[in-house]
Order: structure tokens, then sequence, then C-alpha cells
């Protein structure tokens, strides 16, 4: 009987999903956003600044696990190794060999065998060029996508939870609770965000974790006029009626019947909540009031094409990257958003 | 020659994946100035019939795989937009069932029915303020001059359906279709109606194809009828040949499921088991600024009434009385002052949490079978609900039997435990609403129009149900409807009920024969024979 239950649950999902496909848009959009964050989680293998393994007199060291200081390579110094060193490089592949990521270069390995001036145009070397540090863009690219990705699904899923509860029981109480809490939010929104944060970054450094929780502050707003809407709708449906009749709590009522109802409009939303959320990270970042100086960001890159307008490839890419990511996500919003509508799967 | 040939007719339904024949080969005339009932059960068919006559139905959805549709010889049926945008609402006119969405709630009376004429009829800016004075006057709205700005949210629905009436009137068509003119409306107005649009159909000597499944309507209007059922005309003739003598055994069963004797049985005396004294609910105004309190609506004023194990009362008001607000107020649903003992004992008072143990023994079932299921949850889960709250220490297996028991006992497979409420019949539905409130065996039932959404035979399943188990469990049921043919089947008493006051109170059998109060006179006048003086 359980399997049977599950099935049917699964039916309504499958039918979902099966909707989301038709959408040929969509569901090649997700594909490529899966493929391109999944590249990007493997990040310190496919764009590192130290070999992925390496043969030295007939031992294997795994510099990406551990750190090694040059005496092991037969070095002088008890430094940590700078593999692009020639004088290491060439030592190591004189006694052994080195197996290199296909970019061999982190996002703050610092190119110091540039020929040409930084910013360094693409070359072999340098697939996407580098900026006016040396840092090789292509590896910031990577990186930048993985923190900006991770960071909006960690906004979007800690902001959806405020949101989503905050709207339950404004819609659900309605009344007082509603009055008072709607005012609330007409104030805390007419906040201008902004300025606080550069307030606040101007007196606390700025880390991952603050950023999250600063805009965290601001976001969670985007849900609740929606999932409010939508329990004020259904708290006045006959089973909500029926089930107060049968003494059922509010609490039960609420996640057994109302919220069901209302996560359709909460799962339409989330695609575009979790672009709104990368935006905001992408543009504290040019600003400068983003994540720390040093950290890869697709932000501080179109600040750094900005400032070196004599270097296409810096605002190309960034731009193309952001553009690239932006509209994927939309389509997928806008393939989930029609797999979700009701009327689309009830005819 | 006929006004209207419909032949071979045929309308299916695509969706993704799915087709559906809606009208299966359908073939019938409409004689000039003659009524002819389309009569059947909902998904009989009989919408898409009347839509499609003006191809009416959504493009590229439906399709018409057959049939020629002809207006005085001319063929409807695949011609251009443009040449049947000519007909309709000029020759052929058409109103809907629900006079609230069937206008459009941004423009004034004046203005929606001027639209045809000036469509139609190119006529003047004061031409058409004359003629829609006239066409308003014309159906008998109160005050037609001065409603002329009104917006629609400002008129009742009968005044509403009145307005409609004027807008498919106003090229004087040839042709009236009416789909389902006065279910949405309450007794007294739907006999107004009826007779506004029998004379109305003899002054313009129009033809009149009327859609419904009141077989006491067809009975009153038409001339001729045609039964309806699943896109098949099963049995046609004049109206006093099908009734008096009907061939097809569809036609026998939808007359036999016409409530005409009493279901319930003699009243037996059992003890008291909610009894109300002095009951009102009030709704406060608040006006200004800060919103303080500057009067009251009472939607329930000092109602007092008594229900008995085994007995029912009905309550019988029209929209707005106040019959909902009675009941819920009754379970303490919503507060309300005056007292309320139940088993003896005052309710009226009690903190929720005491009131908590109590909700098992008394129980609503509402109107609509598909808003008082929650469509997310399982047949099992949505009867389950009631023990998880009551009996929330039973086994999981004692549970699945508590929940056979009761669907079996409502007449449903246990086997539907497991499937969701869409998978239903409307029918169904409302036996798994009497399942949930009758798994906490409760001695109180409000009945809040349990059949008013469901047809003919269907109601009078559900309604043979529920004496069934009255008289099996002794309950207690107040029995709030407007259709008085339905009370007088079911119940022992009765409570007439206006603006929140009782007007009438007393043994069924007195207050039909023998109404005291000019109130009670005209509801009963109404629904029995549809007129209205």
């Amino acid at each position: 009987m359980k399997q049977e239950k599950a099935l049917l649950k699964n039916s309504q999902l499958v039918r979902r999903f099966n909707s989301f496909k038709s959408n040929k848009r969509a569901y090649i959009s997700l594909y490529i956003f899966l493929s391109l964050f999944i590249v990007s989680l493997l990040a310190e293998v496919v764009a590192n600044g130290k070999p992925l393994l390496i043969r030295f007199n007939a031992k294997f060291y795994f510099p990406l696990f551990k750190n090694y200081v040059e005496t092991d390579f037969g070095g002088d110094l008890e430094f940590e190794v700078d593999y692009h060193d020639p004088y290491i490089h060439d030592h190591i592949t004189e006694n052994g060999w080195m197996l290199w990521p296909i970019i061999p270069y982190k996002f703050d390995t610092i190119d110091y065998a540039l020929d040409v001036p930084a910013p360094a145009p693409p070359s072999r070397t340098h697939w996407l060029g580098t900026d006016d540090q040396g840092h090789d863009v292509l590896s910031q690219v990577i990186y930048g996508f993985r923190i900006s990705v991770i960071f909006g699904l960690v906004l979007t899923f800690f902001s959806s939870i405020i949101g989503v509860s905050a709207g339950a029981v404004q819609g659900y109480f309605g009344g007082r609770v509603d009055l008072i809490f709607q005012r609330f939010i007409e104030m805390w929104a007419s906040i201008p965000s902004l300025y606080l944060i550069i307030i606040i970054t101007s007196i606390v450094r700025p880390s991952f974790g603050l950023l999250l929780i600063i805009l965290l502050l601001f976001r969670w707003l985007s849900l609740v006029g929606v999932v409010r809407a939508e329990f004020l709708r259904v708290r006045n449906f006959e089973f909500v009626k029926a089930a107060r009749a049968l003494g059922v709590r509010n609490s039960v009522i609420i996640y057994r019947h109302i919220l069901p109802n209302a996560m359709v409009a909460t799962f339409t939303f989330l695609p575009f909540i979790l672009n709104a959320s990368i935006i905001a990270l992408t543009s504290l970042d040019f600003l400068g009031l983003g994540l720390p100086p040093g950290s890869p960001s697709l932000g501080r890159l179109l600040a750094q094409g900005k400032a070196n307008l004599q270097a296409p490839w810096l605002g190309i890419t960034s731009f193309v990257v952001l553009s690239v990511l932006l509209s994927i996500l939309v389509f997928i919003g806008e393939g989930v958003r029609d797999a979700f509508d009701p009327r689309r799967n009830l005819a | 020659m006929s006004l209207l040939e419909v032949r071979n007719l045929s309308v299916t339904f695509k969706t993704t994946g799915r087709e559906v024949q809606a009208v299966k080969k359908l073939s019938f005339d409409i004689a000039e100035s003659e009524t002819i009932a389309l009569v059947g059960e909902s998904g009989a068919g009989k919408s898409a019939t009347a839509l499609s006559i003006m191809r009416l139905l959504p493009e590229g959805r439906a399709f018409y795989p057959s049939g020629s549709v002809r207006y005085r010889g001319q063929e409807l049926m695949g011609i251009s937009e443009d040449a049947l945008r000519e007909v309709r609402g000029n020759r052929i006119s058409m109103i809907f069932q629900e006079p609230m969405t069937s206008l459009n709630p941004l423009h004034t009376i004046e203005k929606q029915i001027g639209e045809t004429l000036v469509l139609h009829k190119k006529l003047s800016v004061e031409e058409v303020h004359e003629r829609t004075a006239e066409l308003l006057s014309l159906v008998q709205l109160q005050e037609a001059h001065t409603r002329l700005n009104a917006y629609p949210h400002q008129l009742s629905g009968g005044q509403r359906q009145r307005v409609m009436i004027a807008m498919a009137l106003a090229n004087e068509p040839e042709l009236l279709i009416a789909d389902e003119p006065t279910t949405a409306l309450d007794v007294t107005i739907q006999a107004e109606i009826l007779s506004l649009l029998k004379k109305l159909q003899s002054r313009f000597r129009m033809s009149l194809l009327l859609i419904t499944h009141d077989l006491e309507v067809v009975r009153k209007m038409a001339d001729r009828v045609a039964v309806m059922k699943s896109g098949e005309i099963v049995e046609t003739g004049k109206i006093d040949e099908v009734f008096e003598n009907p061939r097809h055994e569809y036609t026998k069963y939808l007359l036999s499921s016409e409530l005409k004797e009493v279901l319930h049985e003699p009243e037996t005396v059992g003890e008291e088991v909610i009894k109300s004294d002095n009951l009102s609910v009030a709704f406060p105004i608040y006006r200004g600024i800060f919103r303080r309190k500057r009067g009251e609506v009472r939607a329930v004023d000092r109602v007092s009434v008594t229900i008995r194990g085994g007995q029912t009362v009905g309550l019988v008001g029209e929209s707005g009385s106040g019959k909902t607000s009675c009941g819920l107020a009754l379970l303490r649903l919503i507060s309300s002052t005056g007292s309320i003992k139940f088993m003896g004992e005052e309710v009226q008072g009690l903190k929720s949490s005491n009131i908590r143990p109590l909700r098992s023994q008394m129980q609503i079932i509402f109107q609509d079978p598909f808003a008082s299921l929650n469509p997310r949850l399982t047949v099992g889960q949505i009867v389950e609900e009631g023990i998880r709250v009551h009996y929330s220490g039973e086994s999981r297996s004692t549970r699945n039997r508590m929940i056979a028991t009761v669907l079996n006992e409502v007449g449903l497979e246990p086997g539907y435990m497991n499937r969701y409420p869409h998978e239903f019949s409307g029918g169904e539905r409302q036996r798994v609403c009497i399942a949930r409130a009758l798994i906490l065996k409760p001695r109180f039932l409000v009945l809040d129009e349990p059949t008013s959404s469901l047809d003919m035979s269907v109601q009078t399943q559900i309604l043979t149900l529920l004496i069934e188990l009255q008289k099996r469990h002794n309950l207690a049921y107040l029995f709030i409807t407007h259709d008085l043919r339905v009370v007088r089947a079911l119940s022992h008493e009765v409570l007439v009920i206006k603006n929140g006051r009782v007007v009438e109170y007393g043994p069924v059998e007195r207050i039909f024969k023998n109404p005291r109060h000019p109130y009670t006179k005209t509801l009963i006048k109404a629904a029995v024979d549809m007129e209205i003086d």
C-alpha cells in the first residue's frame, strides 16, 4: 500500500517533469546549467596552480591534498612549492613527471612568466587572457561561477524558508497579525538596503557568511506576498473549514492542508529568486563591497573589464558568462512555471 | 420550415493525448416561437451542443467531425467568423448560467447593453441610450432609468440576470439560447425570471432553446423536450407525452429520481441533542481612519432551535439570509452570542481547547464536494484526519479498519482509500465528505446544502443515504437548503429564516399546507408552482 501511495504521489511529479521536458528550451538549459555547475564544483581538478599528481624519485606526491615544501623536491627553502617556478619545474621533470590540470592556474595564481605586460590577451597558455594582476581569466570564471551559484542557492534556500513561514503566518491568521506584519514589511522594504550594506561593510570586513546574512535581511520579502495571498485564498476553502470542524490544530492545518497548495506558487518563483540572488552578489562585488579581496568573483571580473577597457577580453568574458548564466536560469524558470501551472495540467 | 435545423452534429474535445466525444451525431429542429428544452445530467453534452450552434467553443480545442447547423436554411457550420458574427447576438442570442461572471465588472450596464446595438444596428449615442432604457424596462428592472450607469456589482443576482436578458434581447433575436438561466438564483427569483422569459418570448415571437437539469422548469416552460445522455438524444417529443409516458429507460430513471414522496421516517422523540437560545451572529462595521466600530450587521438574529436525536430540522431561506452563519455558529466555528446547549451542556464560552473533544460529536458537511476535499490528500488520509485528532493512540491497522468500515457504510469500496479526490464524481466525493464526518460517530450533523451541486438522481441517492445513516445512528440533522422540495422530503421540522430572523418554525406538513407568514407563502408558491404574484 505504501508503494502504491508513493507511485500515485510520483505520478503528479512525473507528469510535471514530462511537461517540463516537453519544453525543449528549458530542458536544454537545465542540462547546460547542471553540466556547468558540476564542472565548477570540480574546479580544483579542472583549474589549479598545482599539479594533480607528481612522480618524483620513484615516489607519488598529491599536491592537491597535501602541501609540500621545496625541500621535498630537492629545493633549498622551507617554503611552499611554487610549481610554476622554472627551477622546481625542471628539477621535478628531470627526476619524474607532473600531471597538470587542463588549466594550470588557480584563480589566485599569478603568472610571472607572461611575455607581455598584464592584462595579457588570450593566448595558448591563457585561453581567455589574464587580468591586470596576471590571474588567468578562465580559472577566475570557473571559480567565480561556482561561488555565485552556491551563494545564490544558499540565499534562495534561506530566504524561501523565512519568506514562506512569514507569508504562511500572515495569510493564515489574517486580521490584526496580517495588518501589523504588512506595515512592518512596508517599512522594512523601504530601508535603502544598498546604503546599509555600504555602511556595514565599511565597519566589518565582509565574508561569505556575513554577506549572506545581510542580503537575507532584505531578500526574504520577495516570497511573502505570494505565499500570503495563497494562504488567504486557501484558508477559506471548505476543506480547511472541515478540518477545523474536526478539531485539527492550526499548525497541522497550515502544514498539512494549506502549505502543499501554496508550494506551487513558491516553486514557480524559485528560479527567479535564484537569479536575483546571483545578481545581488555580482553587483556588490562589482562595486567592491562584496566578497573579500582575493576571492574569485564574476562581479570583480566585470569591474576589471571596466577598469581595463584596452583589454576587451575581460569585459566580454564576464558579460558573456553572466548573460548566459542568467538567461539559462530564466529559461529554466519559465519551464518550471509552465510545468507547475495547474491550468495546463488539468486540461 | 424550421427556424434551426441541427443534423448529425458531433463535437470532440482534444486535450494533450486525449479525445473526448462530447456530442455524438445529434439532430434536432427548433420551430418558430417554440420552446424546446434540452434535459440531461451534468456531462451529457447539453452546453457543448448549445455553444456549438454559435460556434462559441474554444478554437483549437473543440472540433466538429460531422454535422450541419442550418439557420433559416443558411448553413452556419464552416462559414467565416465574420459571417458568423452577423448571426451571433443579432439573430441568435444567448444567456448564461452565472450572471456574476457573464457581465464585465468594469463597464456600466448601459455600455454593455449598448455594445451589441452599436455593433449590429449602428445606432447613434442618443438612440442607444433610449433603446437601452427601453430594454431595461422591458425586462422589468426596478428603477430602470436610474440603473443605466450602475456597475454589475451594484446589482443583485436576479437583477444581473435581467440585464443579461436585456443584452440578449437588444437586437430582437429570433432564437434565444438559455443555458441554465436560473440555476444560480434563489427560488423566488427563479420564478420571476422564468415568467419574464415566458412573457418576452410570446411578445417577440422568439424561439427558445432552454438548457436545464431541472425537470420542474421544463414542465413549466417547454413545448417539446429532448432528453440527452452522454452526448446523444435518447428521447424527444411533446412535453406531456414524454412526462406522462416516457419510453426510454433513461427518461424513466430521470423522472423517477425526482423528489416526490416523503423520504424521512416518522419522527421519534429522542433526547435533545442541540438547543440554541437567542443565538445571534453579528459582523461589526468599522468606519473612519481609526476603524472604530460604528455598527453591526446581524447575520443571525436571535434564533432559537432545538434538534433531537433522529430528527431533521430544515433551515430554509434565500441566499444571504444567514443560514450558513447559523449552522457554523451552532458548531462554534464562528463566534456568536446567546446560549448553545449540546447534550444539555452549555458550550458557548468554552475555551477552544475544551471544545476540541466535542468536535468529534458535531460535524458539518459542505455544499461543494470539490472544494471541501483537499486535492493533495488521498481519500484514506482525508477520512483518517478525524481519528488522528481524536483517537491518536490507535494503531495503523485499527485505523485502516475504521476507515474501511466507514467507507463501506457510505457505499464506497474500501479500496478507494489510496485514490485522490479528483478521480471521483461529485456524488462519490460527497460520500467521502460524509465518511469523514461519520468516522467520529457524531451525534449532530450540520448539512450545508449537501446536494445542491449534484445531479437530480445523485441527489436522491445521497439523501437516501443520509436518512439511512440517521436511522442507524440516531443522528440529529440541521439541514440547510434553499430547495424546498428537498426540505419537504427530508425534514421533520422547518425553520424559515429571512435576514437572520426566524419568520416561521414548525412541523413540515403544517408549514407546507398552511403557511402563516406571507414570506413563507411566497417561497412555497415559487418553489412548488414556479409562480410569483
